[in-house]
């Protein structure tokens, strides 16, 4: 179930993240933190919790500001943009949360538009409803268009997540944990679902996991971080190729116990 | 003890930070009109109910209490004008803003720190829009209109609490009671019912938008953002109004 690399670009960076540090107070998240991703790459990035990962996407997103070093998104260099610019960059990168995160106080329908109707002030009503109804097909949830968010079950919540994330149709995708706290075959349809988003929008990919049944499903390269660094990188068969303590467990629990 | 003084410096620093983003976002376009008048209608129009009964109670109540005292020197004739004054410059305006840091600072306090626990704020960020300006500024600006709209309304239904009130005792008509109340009221105590009420109202809703917002993650962050908010917005309207009195009695 391996996908083909054949589509990358190694030559186009749409993500560098250069020499990064962030603490919080006394600790120290993550230490000069350096990471590429390639154009039409799915990125897995593989960790314990607590190691940062979620941080490491709010950088990129800049909805956090690093201590030390520069992140540069699609040419510019998130963490010296003004909020102007900020907001511009942001329509080109869809970020799926952990939790969802869809605003509660509405509608299915809504919470699609929000972003459609808060970036394109233009559109029609028509060309509004079309969009939405367009995504929400992709995600194979159009039945669900009327229903509040807290009458969802939490794959369905997370597809239209990721729906909210597509409608702008951004250049990146980062997605937190798409998997985390679903059943098997949800797993597998939202991994699908992260693929064909590949391949219909062509979007590079940043994806935070802890299921490596997902990781090597949608992954192309793989990083894990360790201590505050991405101290191993590779595809899966090289990451897992190691006895180093911190690593093992991750493959063991997943493929063996 | 230096890392509370720190801690409390670095709280008024982010306070006031606060501040100037929501100056800023307010004055700057695109003004959020549709999210404005809906926050109008949750805090304003939902809270009527609930404010007309209390209005009413302390018109009455006021009144029923103040009689016998006028009575002993034969004077209840001068009930209209007592209440009147009263009501106007100092009821209307407290009870309002006490009802509205109840009523409207727990529902925003909470409102809000959801959004942040649950990454809505982020997640409208992310998406392009500014939420200082979707989220806060209209819910300030709502809050700041409101409370003296429901100041208005809360004088008058006070007002007709303490004629039933009256009414019930003397033989005095609706009209001869209002045109007493309007010779007892003079320009000046309209204004500082409305600069006390838009006073309370910006501190309400600053108040329990800045607690909302910064509120510490997890779910029991949500009770202690609603509560504090109440609290503080509370604590605030009485500073205030212990301020506004001292300065409207030297400028006269
Ligand atoms: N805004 C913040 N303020 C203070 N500390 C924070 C903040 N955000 C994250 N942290 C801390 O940074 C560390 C890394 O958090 P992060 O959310 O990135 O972990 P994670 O790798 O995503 O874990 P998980 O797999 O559980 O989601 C945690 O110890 C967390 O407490
Ligand atoms: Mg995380």
């Amino acid at each position: 179930m391996e996908k083909s690399k054949a589509n990358i670009n190694y030559d186009d960076v749409v993500i560098h993240v250069d020499k990064v540090s962030k603490s919080f107070g006394d600790l120290h998240v993550l230490r000069d933190v350096d990471l590429k991703l390639y154009n039409r790459e799915n990125l897995v990035v593989l960790g314990r919790s607590g190691t940062g990962k979620s941080v490491l996407i709010k950088l990129i997103s800049g909805l956090l500001n690093p201590d030390r070093g520069d992140i540069t998104v699609l040419g510019e260099v998130v963490n010296r943009l003004t909020d102007k610019e900020l907001r511009a960059l942001r329509q080109r990168i869809g970020f799926s949360f952990q939790n969802s995160a869809l605003y509660d106080s509405m509608t299915v329908r809504e919470n699609l538009e929000f972003p459609l109707v808060r970036n394109k002030r233009n559109l029609s009503r028509a060309e509004i409803d079309r969009e939405v109804e367009e995504v929400l097909e992709g995600v194979g949830l159009s039945r669900a268009i009327n229903q509040m968010p807290s009458e969802l079950s939490g794959g369905q919540r997370k597809r239209i997540g990721i729906a909210r994330t597509l409608i702008l149709r951004p250049d990146i995708m980062l997605y937190d944990e798409p998997t985390a706290g679903l059943d098997p075959i949800t797993c597998l349809d939202i991994n699908s679902l992260i693929n064909e988003v590949q391949e219909r929008y062509n979007t590079s990919s940043i994806i935070i996991t802890h299921d490596l049944a997902c990781a090597k499903m949608i992954g192309d390269r793989m990083v894990m971080l360790l201590d505050g660094k991405f101290e191993r990188q590779g595809s899966f068969a090289e990451i897992f190729d190691t006895d180093d303590e911190r690593v093992r467990p991750f493959y063991d629990y997943n493929f063996i116990v | 003890m230096k890392r509370k003084i720190e801690n409390l410096l670095l709280e008024f620093a982010r306070i006031h930070r606060f501040m100037m983003r929501f100056l800023r976002e307010v004055v700057s376009p695109p003004y959020e009109f549709k999210e404005i008048i809906r926050q109008c209608y949750e805090i304003g129009w939902k809270s009527f109910p609930l404010i007309s009964l209390t209005g009413f109670i302390v018109g009455f109540v006021f009144t029923k209490q103040s009689r016998p005292s006028l009575e002993e020197f034969g004077a209840t004739s001068w009930l209209p004008k007592l209440i009147s004054i009263a009501i106007v410059r100092a009821l209307a305006p407290l009870v309002t803003a006490l009802i509205g840091s109840g009523k409207v600072g727990s529902q925003i306090g909470a409102e809000l720190s959801s959004m942040n626990v649950t990454e809505q704020i982020d997640a409208m960020e992310v998406s392009g829009t500014n939420p200082t300006k979707f989220l806060v500024s209209t819910r300030i600006l709502a809050t700041t209109t409101m409370i003296p709209v429901l100041c208005f309304y809360v004088a008058g239904i006070g007002l007709l609490g303490g004629y039933l009130s009256i009414a019930g005792k003397d033989d005095l008509s609706f009209l001869a009671f209002f045109t007493q109340v309007f010779e007892a009221i003079a320009a000046k105590d309209i204004f500082a019912m409305v600069l006390r009420a838009v006073v309370f109202g910006f501190t309400i809703g600053f108040t329990s938008s800045y607690i909302g917002y910064y509120s510490s993650k997890g779910t029991e962050g949500v009770g202690k953002a609603a509560n504090a908010a109440v609290v503080a917005s509370m604590f605030l309207v009485f500073i205030e109004e212990l301020l506004i009195v001292q300065i409207l009695s030297l400028v006269g």
